[in-house]
């Protein structure tokens, strides 16, 4: 049961991954290039999923949004791991006043939904790819941070720990011979459950047209576009929600699966 | 610790948290790369209007300044005014924080009401069908975003089934019966996505509980399992839930702005999209401050909900005042 | 026909089957108290939740229990939830946890009033605060209306005795009731248990890991042994020529009026060495 939890995501991941990747080099039509005989086709052959409002496939556009996805998803868990983690391990190691500061700005910034974020980004330099990986990546900060101050405190509390101390090791050695390793699991999982995160976060903002803007394609803005043929062409609303929730499950299971296969102890907790 | 004590302390918390998230949204809108007032008038505008502007604006004096300024206006409800209608934004927002409310209101009660039940029974039955199944629609239900969840509802009740509307609103006092129909679609893709997420913790809750000495005399004396869970259990689990529907005020609310957007219904969210759109600076910062008070706010209030819960943490309190 | 027969029950846990009682057989009869006595891991917890048909998921049961000649042993649960603080009864080990925290005790006395009788609350509140009296406790009124968290653990055990025996059950089951208490609090509950039940007539089923305890309550004892019973007989029968040689072990620990000062107090040990091959004891 468990196992095919963790399978199931890998899979749905490495498609995701892969999909991505191919889009690279080739997609089986133009992307970005309208042709007017051919608006709003059925799916069918060549045009696997049909086509769009604008004449345009929209197996090649999934394919391109899978691209976008992916580098969103990338830089700003990124992102926010590089900042988060090690303000993490230092309010968990320092503890103290440093560690109530530090919760604190994370509490404040946890009240800040990445949406609003990329709300004032883009008021201010008009919404785009950035916007949204800073928007996103800043609002998964305290995320990080948060796991990584549990992991921190618990490897702080143990007997090699200790030891470790005793013997003269600096904290700064402790951090990175002792903690890090240590939690660095907890970072994997949280790293996967962050990226479902960023996906759905990139995926509404984009909808909202407060990350990239068209022509390029994303899952977001495919399906708002999508919304205006409701009532002629339902069937385009299908494949890009469906291309976002297929990876949003997938990289889920991926981190409940890593959760429970790296500590059976936690299997409980949600 | 003294009840007085413990709400003045979450009440620190709070303005703490305020204070810096209004120091967070006014360095993102003033202190980094890009002038207000450039925004404002658009990148034709001549270097003398912008100054103009600047001046009149305030945005000529130092950043600390401005900051105090502005929060000074905040304390007494000026949340800025518009530069396009001149407008204060409270005005702006008045007529729209209906819209949002019910949509929350209504959002939040479908969801404990679709999460709780579920959630009571994927805990109870655990290791068998019932309980994998609501398990795994919970899954998927939490990788489905929130407008797709919002546009798949469209399709089946409106353009398939035409049931209820797919978009639009119309407020409570001109045509209740069309107002309730308008809320019916955006309040259940709101509840059942959230409902999604509360399902999990409402499952953990409930094991913890299934794990209970009080549970099971609660069985030796005579309740069925799913009886028992109701009669001692809600009130237990309602403790960790609690938390669980303070973090997660912030999505609720954001859910809450998409959804406005898929259903065009004109409340806060879809204020600040066309703010946002017309670069209109000053009210989406005051709107965007507006909503994060909310947030805070909410989020203290359900925290000092657990006095009501628990007769544990009240009496604590009390004795605390006792002895103090 | 016996209160209470139990025939070749055994129960076993989780998809390796571990068995946790191998074949346990006795009688109790109407105003019967019978002690089951071992130690942790014997198998007398599990029995005594087999009786209440209380159980977890995951064991799996065979054998026979019938109470008044019905079969508790795969009955549906509503059935067993309709005997269940109506005719039999259980005392849990742990006063400190088994009383809902955020609800007033006498709330949690009068539901198993109500649950089974449907009584209106006037009348209820009335028999709460008077079995809260019969079971010892001075003050019922207070106790009545005060939360679990604000009474002693001595106060929470006699509350839940309370609720053992609103109903006037034929059968009380107790899992080690007094082991979680003090030595001065648990004679006191003892002998208000006695009292109850003496009252009452109702027959008492009493699991212990202790001799002494069961010889204040019970007239008969069975020995569990690793999910067996070892031994069968009276109280008297078993302090004045035990067979078994970890009867022999319980009866000297129990002894203490033959230990002289300074010497080293026996240990079950002395008498019975558990064959570590044999599987089944965690």
């Amino acid at each position: 049961m468990k196992r095919a939890q963790l399978i199931t995501g890998l899979v749905l991941v490495a498609a995701v991954l892969v999909t991505a990747v191919v889009a690279v080099f080739w997609t089986p039509f133009d992307p970005l290039r309208v042709v007017a005989g051919q608006r709003l086709l059925a799916p069918g052959w060549p045009h696997v999923l049909g086509t769009d409002g604008f004449g345009i496939d929209i197996a090649s556009r999934l394919m391109v949004g899978a691209r976008t996805i992916l580098l969103v998803g990338i830089i700003s868990v990124g992102v926010a791991a590089v900042v988060g983690v090690p303000l993490g391990m230092l309010a968990g190691q320092a503890g103290g006043w440093v560690d109530e500061v530090v919760m604190r700005v994370s509490d404040v910034v946890y009240a800040f939904p990445a949406l609003l974020l990329a709300m004032l980004l883009a008021a201010i330099y008009g919404g785009s790819t950035v916007t949204a990986m800073v928007a996103i990546g800043v609002a998964s900060i305290p995320a990080f941070a948060r796991v990584a101050r549990a992991g921190a405190l618990q490897v702080m509390a143990s007997d090699f720990v200790l030891a470790a101390k005793s013997s003269g090791t600096s904290r700064w050695g402790v951090a990175r011979r002792h903690v890090l390793p240590n939690i660095a699991p907890l970072i994997g999982v949280q790293a996967s459950v962050g990226f479902a995160m960023a996906i759905l976060a990139e995926a509404a903002l984009s909808y909202l047209g407060l990350a990239t803007p068209r022509p390029n394609p994303t899952w977001g803005n495919m399906l708002r576009d999508a919304q205006n043929f409701l009532f002629v062409a339902p069937l385009q609303a299908l494949w890009p929600g469906l291309a976002i929730a297929l990876a949003v499950l997938g990289f889920n299971l991926l981190g409940d699966g890593l959760r429970d296969y790296l500590d059976p102890r936690l299997r409980e907790v949600p | 610790m003294h009840l007085a004590l413990r709400i003045a302390r979450r009440t620190g918390v709070f303005v703490v948290s305020l204070l810096g998230a209004s120091l967070l949204i006014f360095l993102l809108t003033n202190a980094l790369p890009g002038d207000v007032a450039q925004v404002l008038l658009g990148t034709d505008a001549t270097p003398e209007a912008v100054a103009q502007l600047r001046a009149q604006l305030g945005l000529d004096r130092p950043l600390p300044m401005q900051y105090f300024s502005w929060l000074g206006g905040i304390l007494v409800g000026d949340f800025g005014r518009s530069h396009l209608s001149g407008l204060p934004v409270l005005a702006l927002l008045a007529p729209r924080i209906a819209v949002t409310l019910w949509l929350v209101l209504f959002g939040v009660i479908g969801s404990l009401l679709i999460a709780v039940p579920a959630g009571m029974v994927a805990a109870l039955k655990r290791r068998s069908w019932p309980g994998f199944t609501i398990s795994a629609a919970a899954q998927l239900g939490m990788a489905v975003p929130v407008f797709w969840g919002g546009i798949l509802l469209v399709m089946v009740f409106a353009v398939w089934l035409h049931w209820l509307p797919a978009n639009g609103y119309v407020s409570l006092a001109t045509n209740p019966e069309q107002w309730a129909a308008h809320l019916v679609l955006p309040s259940l893709t709101l509840a059942l996505v959230q409902a999604a997420v509360l399902i999990r913790y409402v499952r953990s809750a409930f094991i913890e509980v299934l794990n209970e000495d009080y549970y099971r005399t609660a069985r030796s004396i005579g309740w069925t399992p799913m009886r028992a869970l109701f009669r001692h259990g809600i009130r237990n689990a309602s403790i960790s839930l609690v938390t669980v529907l303070g973090l997660q005020v912030s999505t609720v609310l954001v859910g809450a702005i998409v959804v406005e957007s898929v259903f065009t219904l004109p409340g806060l969210g879809s204020l600040l999209l066309t703010a946002v759109n017309q670069r209109d600076l000053l009210v989406v910062q005051g709107t965007v401050m507006f909503l994060v008070l909310a947030v805070l706010a909410i989020s203290a209030l359900v925290d000092l909900s657990y006095l009501l819960i628990d007769p544990r943490q009240a009496a604590a309190s009390e004795q605390g005042e006792g002895s103090a | 026909m016996s209160l209470l027969e139990v025939r070749d029950l055994r129960v076993s846990f989780g998809r390796r089957r571990v068995q946790a009682v191998r074949g346990v057989d006795f009688d109790l009869d109407d105003g019967q108290r019978l002690g089951l006595i071992g130690e942790s891991g014997s198998g007398k917890t599990v029995t005594a939740l087999a009786v209440m048909g209380l159980l977890p998921e995951n064991a799996t049961v065979t054998g026979s229990v019938r109470l008044r000649g019905s079969e508790i042993v795969g009955a549906p649960e509503v059935a067993l939830a309709q005997l269940r603080g109506a005719a039999v009864s259980m005392v849990f080990q742990e006063p400190m946890t088994a009383l809902d925290p955020t609800m007033r005790v006498g709330r949690q006395v009068a539901e198993v009033l109500r649950l089974h009788q449907g009584e209106e609350s006037g009348p209820a509140r009335e028999r709460v605060v008077s079995m809260l009296a019969e079971v010892g406790l001075a003050d019922p009124v207070r106790i009545a209306d005060a939360y679990p968290h604000q009474l002693s653990g001595g106060q929470r055990q006699r509350a839940i005795l309370a609720m053992a025996l609103i109903n006037s059950p034929d059968l009380v089951v107790c899992d080690e009731p007094t082991t979680a208490l003090d030595v001065t609090v648990q004679a006191l509950v003892l002998q208000k248990l006695n009292e109850v039940l003496t009252d009452s007539g109702a027959a008492c089923l009493f699991i212990s890991h202790d001799l002494a305890v069961v010889s204040q309550v019970c007239d008969k004892v069975l020995v569990m042994l690793d999910g067996q019973v070892v031994e069968t007989g009276t109280v008297a029968e078993l302090f004045t020529n035990p067979q078994h040689p970890y009867t022999r072990g319980l009866v000297a620990t129990a002894r203490f009026d033959q230990t002289r000062p300074g010497q080293r107090l026996p240990t079950v040990e002395d008498f019975y060495a558990p064959d570590t091959s044999v599987g089944g004891r965690p």
